[in-house]
């Protein structure tokens, strides 16, 4: 009887552990069923590299959306990416005992502020400052790219911050040792020990930039052509499927699902490579 | 030589061995402009990230809070009075119900990860690579997902049910990793102990290892209840936008961040909308100082 029951609750917990995999191949069959046969339809070639995007006549070509959602995550990173860094550094190295903490929280209170507040806050700060300041209407890349890399912060800090603390002491001892300074040790010798978990946490970065649709949504201006400028609006894939997906039928419809199951290729791609990076962390470690 | 002494002070685990001044620092840095360089970005990127979010918040506190009126908290909406509670009640409704399905999943998966399946197992692999998968999908995709399985194909049209399916999805690996983690600190001991005792596999689990575990696994839940309220891309197509509180399961309802979305986007109830921004940050303040809390408990034991 007693056996039964272990059987039975092992049974329940396997079932559990079958959930997620079973959402994953739910996921990939529902997005690829119906976007796929709208790439065939159109044409791969002329779907990716279509450089105009009309639902109304019928022309789908994702590639403008495509290079958004490239240009505003290269934004984000070359604005999250130093300050995030640095700001680990800080942390980890030269936060005196009594900030750490409040500093700590507020990097853990970034991460948790919903998306629909940074971009509500983009919208109605950054936006202006944009338009009153330099060229054009406000709802730039450039916007865009200011929101992400505020928005990346925390998982660069946090993943950064974890890696440089797990660099042995002795690395850093050794550097003093040798006459080297406090900053230069750090610099040159603890952030090159900890490179692989950096280049993690960046990737992880990336790939929140790519997938954030709210936000940006909110401040990039969202006009379906090619990117004509930082200070020119533009529209990525995420914002792409939110905008449209709400009046969106038949073919245009399935265009829009295939829009995201090219961002579903890109997300695979990172995670992949996150994983990689990861597991080659494991291995050194060892 | 001198160098060695220069810098002691920030390593924040360690007693400082060799203080220096603040004067002496300063005459080492004159000698080494890089390294006072470097100093300085350092502490100005500390500044910048604090500095940010002060502003951010402090923004957003104090544009909203003189609109926090009463007519906000009626319990029904219509265009007069914008009120948020219908959405902040739906959003409990949806937390709830996410966490109802994502909990027991997510927390009997890591117990399968952890104290069932052998190590080197082909299939937890797989479950791992596939919980990893699912948190990287940008809730945009979990939103066309959740349009084109619950609302679509199984027929639930725009709904609560479906929403709250959607959102368990999303957060299922979010609580099977800190499950598994709050699971693994749990010490052996306490497993042979059980065993010892003459207590089987299943009652080990419940009786000794899950009780232990329960702070941490509560600081994962709370991390999912943070992320459902903060959802928007992910409910907009499959809970809906209907502003009033659902009669059954099966109705519409949006939530506080969807409600939030409707109404910026509208761009004719700016006050409303920061007032509802204020109430958002303050429940994700109030989420953050929990966990915060429990998880100081997890460390004072």
């Amino acid at each position: 009887m007693r056996n039964a029951k272990e059987t039975f609750m092992r049974g329940v917990f396997f079932a559990a552990a079958c959930t997620s995999v079973l959402a994953v191949a739910l996921i990939c069959i529902f997005l690829f069923t119906n976007g796929i046969p709208a790439i065939n339809e159109i044409g791969a070639a002329s779907f990716l590299l279509g450089e105009k995007w009309k639902p109304s006549n019928d022309i789908y070509g994702i590639f403008p959306m495509i290079l958004g959602s490239i240009y505003v995550t290269a934004g984000a990173i070359v604005i999250g990416v130093p300050i995030g860094l640095l700001t680990a550094v800080f942390m980890a190295r030269f936060c005196p005992k009594p900030i750490y903490k409040p500093l700590k929280a507020a990097t853990e209170l970034l991460a948790g502020i919903p998306s629909i507040v940074y971009g509500f806050f983009g919208l109605v700060v950054l936006v202006p400052f944009i338009r009153d300041n330099f060229d054009g209407n406000g709802s730039s890349m450039l916007t865009a790219s200011l929101l992400l890399g505020i928005m990346i912060l925390p998982t660069i800090i946090g993943v950064s911050e974890s890696a440089i603390r797990t660099v042995p002491e002795s690395y850093y001892e050794g550097a003093l040792a040798l006459g080297a300074t406090h900053e230069r040790s750090i610099f040159w010798v603890v952030l090159p020990a900890a490179k692989s978990g950096i280049i993690a946490g960046i990737v992880l970065g990336i790939g929140r930039a790519i997938g954030e649709t709210m936000a940006v949504m909110m401040v990039a201006g969202n006009q379906a052509r090619m990117p004509a400028g930082i200070f020119k609006g533009v529209r990525t894939m995420t914002t792409n499927i939110v905008i449209e997906m709400g009046y969106a039928a038949g073919l245009h419809r399935e265009a829009l699902i295939a829009t995201a199951v090219v961002l579903f290729v890109f997300i695979l791609i990172i995670n992949l490579s996150v994983s990689l990076l990861n597991r080659r962390n494991l291995n050194g470690g060892n | 030589m001198e160098a060695i002494k220069q810098f002691s002070s920030s390593s924040p685990d360690k007693e400082a061995i060799n203080k220096v001044s603040n004067r002496e620092k300063m005459k080492a840095y004159l000698r080494n402009p890089l390294s006072f360089g470097l100093f300085l970005l350092v502490i100005g990127a500390g500044i910048l990230t604090f500095g940010v979010l002060i502003c951010l918040v402090g923004y957003i506190l104090l544009k909203g809070i003189p609109h926090l009126d009463p007519g906000l908290f009626a319990l029904n909406y219509n265009t007069e009075n914008v009120s948020l509670m219908p959405a902040l009640i739906n959003t409990v409704i949806m937390t709830f119900f996410s966490l109802l399905i994502a909990a027991p999943l997510g927390i009997f998966s890591a117990i399968f990860l952890v104290e069932y399946a052998k190590r080197g197992n082909k299939f937890v692999n797989i479950i791992r690579l596939t919980a990893e998968t699912l948190a990287g999908i940008p809730s945009i995709v979990y939103g066309l997902f959740g349009l084109l399985f619950f609302v679509t194909a199984l027929g639930w049209g725009y709904s609560i049910l479906a929403g709250a399916f959607t959102l368990a999805i999303m957060i299922l690996p979010l609580i099977m990793r800190t499950t598994e983690e709050a699971l693994k600190s749990v010490p052996d001991s306490f497993r042979e102990g059980s065993f010892g005792l003459g207590a089987g596999k299943l009652r080990t689990v419940f009786v000794i290892v899950l009780p232990t575990a329960v702070p941490g696994i509560l600081a994962g839940v709370i991390l999912g209840t943070g992320r459902i309220v903060g959802e928007t891309a992910a409910l907009i197509y499959t809970a809906g936008t209907v502003a009033d509180i659902p009669e059954s399961l099966l109705s519409s309802g949006r939530t506080l961040a969807v409600h939030m979305y409707a109404l910026s986007s509208e761009g004719l109830y700016m006050n409303q909308s920061y007032a509802t921004a204020v109430v958002l940050l303050v429940i994700v303040i109030a989420i953050n100082t929990l966990s915060g809390f429990i998880a100081k408990r997890i460390t004072a034991r």
